[in-house]
């Protein structure tokens, strides 16, 4: 089939202009100084941030723990509705992925404010207010909402292909609600939980402009870092280009780990594996 | 097997025209003999004289915007684009100029240089004069909220540490800003290249962060206005502006104040930047900006301080008086303008603010 394969080709095209290429370029700005020689001092000044590294890998592993507890069971409710009411529910989670991140972001900032919408609310009801803005709590919340329904899709996804048979087979046997639910739904589930923490976690761990708005700036995480390489005073982009690598391993050993645990997975409803 | 040549055949053609798409995107859509690309800050022209500029020169200006100095260099460092204007602050402009990044401007072709004054000609960031027309300067001020600022804590940049206001304090969010602010605080010079005094300035900024809301930048007008916070360092021009919004009679009372110990006076210049595709027409724009009537509109409608005492003459009182915006003397003594630094000052500013950030 000379004909389909063609059909392939602005992919691999693409794939080479816009990504192989650059990571080639990235990789080369890793090991190079500003005049253009080889070195790893990019890699051993990076040890000062690892502060920084620490507290994105930290709220991107909680964001996505919040994103698994809250949305598995809204996945799971949602694939036991009717049809027609899933559709509903599948429109009400994406339809706030239709506006722009960063209007939704900036939103939030205005909801937390010290003199913001909430603690309008609190103080109507005499209640205490809270003082979350600027706190690494709201940069949390804000990925936790951002990025919430890339952990609902593909745990709903792998659920609603669940083949009812299997079920109807281990309540047969004699399996109670909750048996049913440990021993068959949940481990069925399991290719789209994975897809759903790392479709959560890669973003969250990367994500810079949430911690610029609702962290104040005070709360740098490593995007804000990249960032800085390339728009702070010192415009070093191989450091830019070192971190980025790093990050980028750093991802990859993660998805290979996650990868393991779904060894004996057929892989249903996985995006990313 | 036909189709699938034919298949071939249109994804030769697609990458073709993708590959011309990519060698011809720096001259954009239109004939470049007639264009020029200004690349300036956001909310930083009175876009009415962006058309009248079109029309007098039938030149078609092509405008992006940037929000920092750092992301102009970024994106014209990196290349692939090209601009015919660009408008770095004073340090970016002796920085860009060492780099030989900047063209050298044809002063014949803006006599309207003629206007700009004495104190503005040559100034350290160009010491001959060769690559910038000054555009706007103004100074840096503490911007508070009356109703939430004791008059007895004004008057020194010590307001940003005293505890009375924890938690409604905003900061610059960039390291030459703010490590600037502790280094006058300690009454050191803004350009110091003495790492140990930029070291203790650093502590001072570790010491403060408790205390801080939130580092930002444009952010501080809502901020402000909103009465979220009490006291941010920012722009003269802008508490202006912010007043400006405000409007008569609303609830929030905003003052401001140079710190006693002497505060920052910028430039913004315009700029030809190396590998413009029409150096002519740039120069053009900034012969048509520097015209007295033009900049006087601008300066009015930017809010912050020209550079041409024969604009001024041409403001509204209240601005052409002001004596905050146009300080003179003694007044002007307490100013001091950045330079320059030198790069491993730079990374040390850089490493040192990250450590501030997340310590």
């Amino acid at each position: 089939m000379r004909g389909s394969k063609a059909f392939s080709y602005p992919y691999i095209l693409w794939l080479l202009l816009f990504t192989v290429v650059p990571l080639f370029i990235v990789i080369y700005f890793a090991f190079t100084n500003d005049a253009g020689e080889f070195t790893f001092d990019n890699f051993s000044y990076m040890s000062l941030y690892a502060v920084v590294f620490w507290r994105s890998f930290r709220l991107a592993i909680i964001s996505t723990v919040i994103c698994l507890i809250l949305g598995y069971p809204l996945a799971y409710i949602m694939s036991r509705l009717k049809k027609k009411h899933q559709t509903i529910a599948m429109i009400l989670i994406m339809l706030p992925m239709w506006m722009n991140f960063l209007l939704r972001t900036y939103a939030w900032l205005t909801i937390l404010e010290n003199n913001g919408l909430l603690n309008n609310f609190l103080s109507w009801l005499h209640l205490p207010e809270i003082a979350i803005i600027n706190t690494p709590a709201a940069v949390g919340l804000g990925m936790v909402y951002n990025y919430l329904p890339f952990m609902i899709l593909p745990i709903y996804t792998s659920l609603t292909k669940t083949d009812q048979s299997l079920i109807e087979a281990a309540k047969d046997m004699g399996c109670s609600e909750r048996q049913v639910f440990t021993k068959v739904i949940f481990p069925l589930s399991i290719p789209g939980v994975l897809s759903g923490i790392i479709m959560v976690f890669v973003p969250a761990v990367s994500t810079f402009v949430i911690s610029k708005i609702l962290g104040g700036g005070a709360n740098m995480l490593v995007g804000d870092l990249i960032e800085m390489q390339f728009l702070g005073g010192a415009y070093n982009a191989n450091m830019g280009a070192a971190i980025s690598l790093v990050m980028m391993v750093i991802i990859m050993i993660f998805i290979w780990l996650t990868g393991k645990i779904d060894k004996n997975g057929d892989g249903e409803g996985s995006v990313l594996l | 097997m036909k189709y699938g040549k034919r298949v071939m055949a249109a994804v030769l053609a697609a990458v073709l025209l993708l590959t011309m798409c990519i060698g011809l995107s720096a001259c954009g859509s239109s004939d470049p003999e007639n264009t020029i690309n200004v690349f300036n800050w956001g909310e930083y022209i009175d876009p009415e004289l962006l058309d009248q500029f079109e029309e007098e020169t039938g030149i078609r200006v092509n405008y992006t915007t940037v929000s920092t100095c750092e992301e102009m260099y970024a994106k014209i460092r990196s290349g692939g684009v090209s601009y015919d204007i660009v408008v770095p602050s004073d340090y970016m402009v002796s920085r860009m100029a060492e780099e030989g990044m900047l063209e050298e401007i044809e002063w014949d072709n803006v006599p309207n240089a003629q206007y700009i004054d004495e104190d503005f000609r040559n100034p350290e960031y160009d010491p001959q004069g060769k690559y910038s027309a000054p555009y706007q300067w103004g100074t840096v001020a503490i911007i508070y909220n009356k109703d939430m600022v004791d008059e007895e804590d004004l008057g020194g940049w010590d307001i940003l540490w005293n505890e009375k206001y924890d938690g409604n304090i905003l900061m610059f969010d960039n390291s030459r800003d703010a490590i600037g602010v502790a280094l006058k605080y300690l009454g050191y010079s803004y350009n110091t290249t003495d790492e140990d005094q930029i070291r203790e300035a650093a502590e001072m900024l570790k010491k403060q962060k408790p205390l801080v809301q939130a580092y930002v930048m444009d952010q501080i007008f809502d901020k402000m206005e909103n009465g979220e916070a009490a006291i941010a360092t920012y722009y003269v021009g802008d508490y202006y502006l912010m007043i400006d919004e405000l409007g008569e009679d609303s609830e929030v009372d905003l003052g401001f104040y140079i710190p006693e110990e002497g505060s920052n006076l910028y430039v913004d210049a315009l700029c030809i930047p190396k590998g413009a595709q029409n150096k002519e027409g740039a120069e053009a724009f900034i012969d048509f900006l520097l015209r007295p009537e033009v900049m006087a509109q601008n300066t009015e409608w930017i809010c912050y301080s020209t550079a041409e005492s024969a604009a001024r003459e041409l403001l509204p009182e209240e601005m052409r008086d002001n004596d905050d915006m146009y300080p003179t003397g003694d007044a002007l003594d307490q100013f001091e303008t950045y330079i320059n630094l030198p790069q491993n000052i730079r990374t040390l500013y850089d490493g040192l603010w990250v450590q501030i950030l997340s310590s």
